[in-house]
């Protein structure tokens, strides 16, 4: 005689947020410690960071109700005891944070590449978008698109570079430079591991060479003695210029990061590859680099979020990308002194592109299980 | 190695681009101007995208020279280090950049300093709540220092000379200084004056802290050019004059087309109505006159930018006339 009994539920201590909290913060005394501190701390300071940022904050008027023009109508100027953050020159400079001195009338341009900028990138991003393979044909010419939007040609008006600054610079040198590393440091990671003496030892030259100093002196050699090699007559625009040094930068870093993924390819790989008759260029474009191209993921986004964040290093060539016009706004009479302002916003806008990039790369080691043992696969 | 690469730089740009500047901005049909990324009151771009600022006005005087046209100058922005090469190599026609005048810079370096548009030097700031009027009765004051910098040395010097003695508080970056001033930990911050004054109105109370009189060292800051190519450095030497002279002769933007009618021989010379001195320099007659309309006399623009009912309230003080207590002083128009 079988009696069923009913089933019971689990005790309350381990599910829900009770659960939660007692697996995650609270599972030893060390662990609780550490997170009554933490929790303190956050109180401490959560209150007091939204209330600067957004509570007592000024956005276009001060707690007068006048429209803010210079930092003595800042609320936090006229009452320091309770004055939070003056968004006002965020607010009165946005158009220069986004495009830097990019003509007014022609900025439809810019706003243009950054929806096309999209549209190329998103189905490049996710495999299950509807229409991938015709999308992506878009993403192939959209480079040359940008450049005459915003460059200028083909019947546009030229727009000379040295307008150009803020976010715009910022995505052209971030874009730029990562777009074209990748394929360059594949290139270089497969040269450097080449059989052919001549090809690896260039390319592990050139390597080194890039890795053994810093992105600021390349950026100076571009900037200073790449126009003294030119013939003369031929003037390279400055920003073209960075964005050689950078690229070249970029994909040295990308072909270390391409070449360790690729030593982690069993030899049994090559060698299956090459047994059923595959060329050189077959075996790795069909089986080592897609497996070492996705064990690389991590260090790949690591290295793009590293560039996008050094290419606030431009300012020492003279270009203003968005936190070299946040500097140019706090040396503007109108707004001594109101840094924490321009630096939070440049931040701010700095971490929703990077935490975006960190997401994306979660989301593709998880759709391709990065972690688990190729071999097992 | 820096100094390698600017002989690098100089000596090939003295074989490709010697004289000619001036034709090759007319023919370009803009000027392009060097200038800081920001520095307060001397360059740096308003709300609306302009560049503005004593430099800026500097660019904006030699473009109005050359094309009557105040919007005919492209500002390019340089650093302390890009500055050089960038005149070098010819990527910029001049700068304005708040470059101090010194002889390895005028003659080693191959550049050529049309004159100063700001006498800058070391300087003081103290809180007011100090009730020290003068330098000299800083005796046994703690005082925030750059280290490795000439400002130190000239610090030590200045001290000894008047025989009293100061603590050193050893500091790296002007922000630093700053902190440690507001911060009470230092009673006196000694850096250049223009400097001195864009950390004061950054304070979140500026009238709390005062600038002392005394100036211990020169920094005659100018604008320069490319050695060799004398009628371009012509043109922006007297582009500055221009605006020098306005000022003493009592010419302003606001005047000067009543001027025109002036019974003043050097006024009526200054504004084109006498004499061909605009084609002496290969331009326009009325080039002084225009620099004037729309950029102002020297006054103007100081006042506009740093002067004292700007935040920055820097006093004439060695940028006044010479008439008026100052070393402001140019050649006669004539």
């Amino acid at each position: 005689m079988n009696e069923i009994t009913e089933s019971r539920k689990p005790p309350v201590a381990t599910t829900g947020v009770l659960g939660w909290l007692r697996a995650n913060l609270f599972s030893n005394w060390v662990n609780s410690l550490i997170s009554l501190f933490v929790i303190y701390i956050l109180f401490q300071f959560i209150p007091w960071i939204l209330n600067w940022t957004i509570f007592a904050a000024d956005f276009k008027y001060n707690f007068n109700g006048e429209e803010i023009v210079n930092r003595e109508m800042c609320s936090r100027v006229l009452d320091p005891e309770n004055g939070g953050a003056c968004w006002a020159i965020i607010y009165v400079r946005f158009y220069q944070f986004m495009y830097g001195f990019y003509p007014r009338d022609e900025v439809w341009r810019v706003n243009l590449s950054y929806f096309l900028l999209v549209v190329a990138v998103v189905p490049l991003l996710f495999d299950r978008f509807p229409y991938r393979k015709h999308f992506l044909k878009f993403t192939y010419i959209f480079p040359i698109i940008a450049f005459f939007l915003l460059n200028g040609g083909l019947g546009l008006e030229s727009i000379s570079t040295n307008k150009w600054g803020g976010l715009l610079v910022t995505l052209v040198l971030g874009c730029t430079g990562i777009a074209l590393a990748f394929p360059l440091g594949i290139i270089l990671a497969l040269g450097r591991r080449s059989n052919l003496p001549v090809i690896s030892m260039m390319c592990t030259l050139f390597i080194e060479f890039i890795r053994g100093v810093p992105l600021i002196t390349l950026l100076f050699f571009g900037m200073v003695m790449l126009p003294l090699f030119l013939p003369e007559g031929i003037d390279m625009d400055g920003l073209a210029r960075v964005l050689v040094a950078v690229t070249l930068f970029q994909s040295a870093y990308m072909a270390e990061v391409i070449r360790g993924g690729l030593q982690a390819i069993p030899q049994g790989q090559y060698e299956a590859a090459r047994s059923i008759g595959l060329s050189y260029w077959q075996m790795n474009m069909k089986v080592v680099l897609p497996q070492a191209i996705r064990i690389s993921i991590p260090s790949i986004v690591n290295t793009s979020i590293g560039l996008f964040k050094d290419t606030t290093l431009v300012i020492i060539v003279g270009l203003l990308d968005l936190l070299g016009i946040g500097r140019g706004a706090l040396a503007d009479t109108t707004w001594l002194g109101l840094a924490y302002e321009v630096y939070f916003f440049v931040s701010l806008v700095f971490f929703i592109f990077t935490f975006a990039m960190s997401r994306y790369s979660l989301y593709l080691e998880k759709k391709l299980k990065t972690g688990i043992n190729m071999g097992a696969d | 190695m820096k100094k390698l690469l600017s002989i690098l730089a100089v000596s090939v740009f003295a074989f490709s681009a010697n004289a000619g500047t001036l034709d090759d901005v007319k023919n370009r049909g803009f000027l392009k101007c060097g200038v800081t990324t920001g520095l307060a009151g001397f360059a740096a771009p308003d709300d609306s995208g302009e560049w503005a600022g004593l430099d800026a006005d500097m660019c904006r005087a030699v473009a109005v020279a050359v094309f009557g046209d105040r919007s005919k100058v492209e500002f390019i922005t340089t650093t302390g280090k890009s500055r050089f090469p960038t005149l070098a190599s010819g990527e910029v026609d001049m700068l304005a950049r708040n470059t101090t005048w010194t002889i390895s810079r005028d003659v080693n370096l191959g550049f050529e300093f049309v004159g100063v548009n700001f006498y800058d030097g070391q300087g003081f700031m103290v809180p007011s709540a100090l009730g020290v009027s003068s330098a000299t009765e800083l005796d046994g004051a703690t005082v925030c220092i750059q280290t490795g910098t000439t400002t130190e040395l000239n610090l030590a010097d200045f001290f000894r000379l008047n025989g009293i003695g100061y603590e050193a508080l050893p500091i790296e970056t002007n922000d630093e200084g700053k902190e440690n001033l507001f911060a009470g930990r230092c009673d006196v911050y000694t850096t250049d004056a223009s400097g001195l004054s864009s950390t004061r109105a950054a304070a979140s109370n500026p009238d709390k802290w005062v600038v002392l009189p005394e100036i211990i060292s020169k920094e005659p800051l100018g604008p320069l050019v490319r050695h060799g190519d004398h009628q371009w450095g012509d043109v922006v030497r007297w582009s500055l004059n221009a605006m020098i002279i306005a000022e003493e002769l009592g010419v302003s933007s606001e005047n000067v087309d009543a001027q025109k009618s002036s019974n003043v021989p050097e006024v009526l010379r200054l504004l084109g109505v006498e004499g061909s001195y605009g084609e002496m320099l290969e331009l326009a007659p009325d080039w002084a006159y225009q620099i004037i309309k729309q950029i102002g006399n020297y006054s103007e623009s100081y006042e506009a930018n740093v002067g004292p009912d700007t935040p920055l309230e820097i006093a004439r003080g060695l940028n006044a006339l010479w008439t008026q207590g100052g070393i402001l002083y140019a050649p006669p128009f004539r």
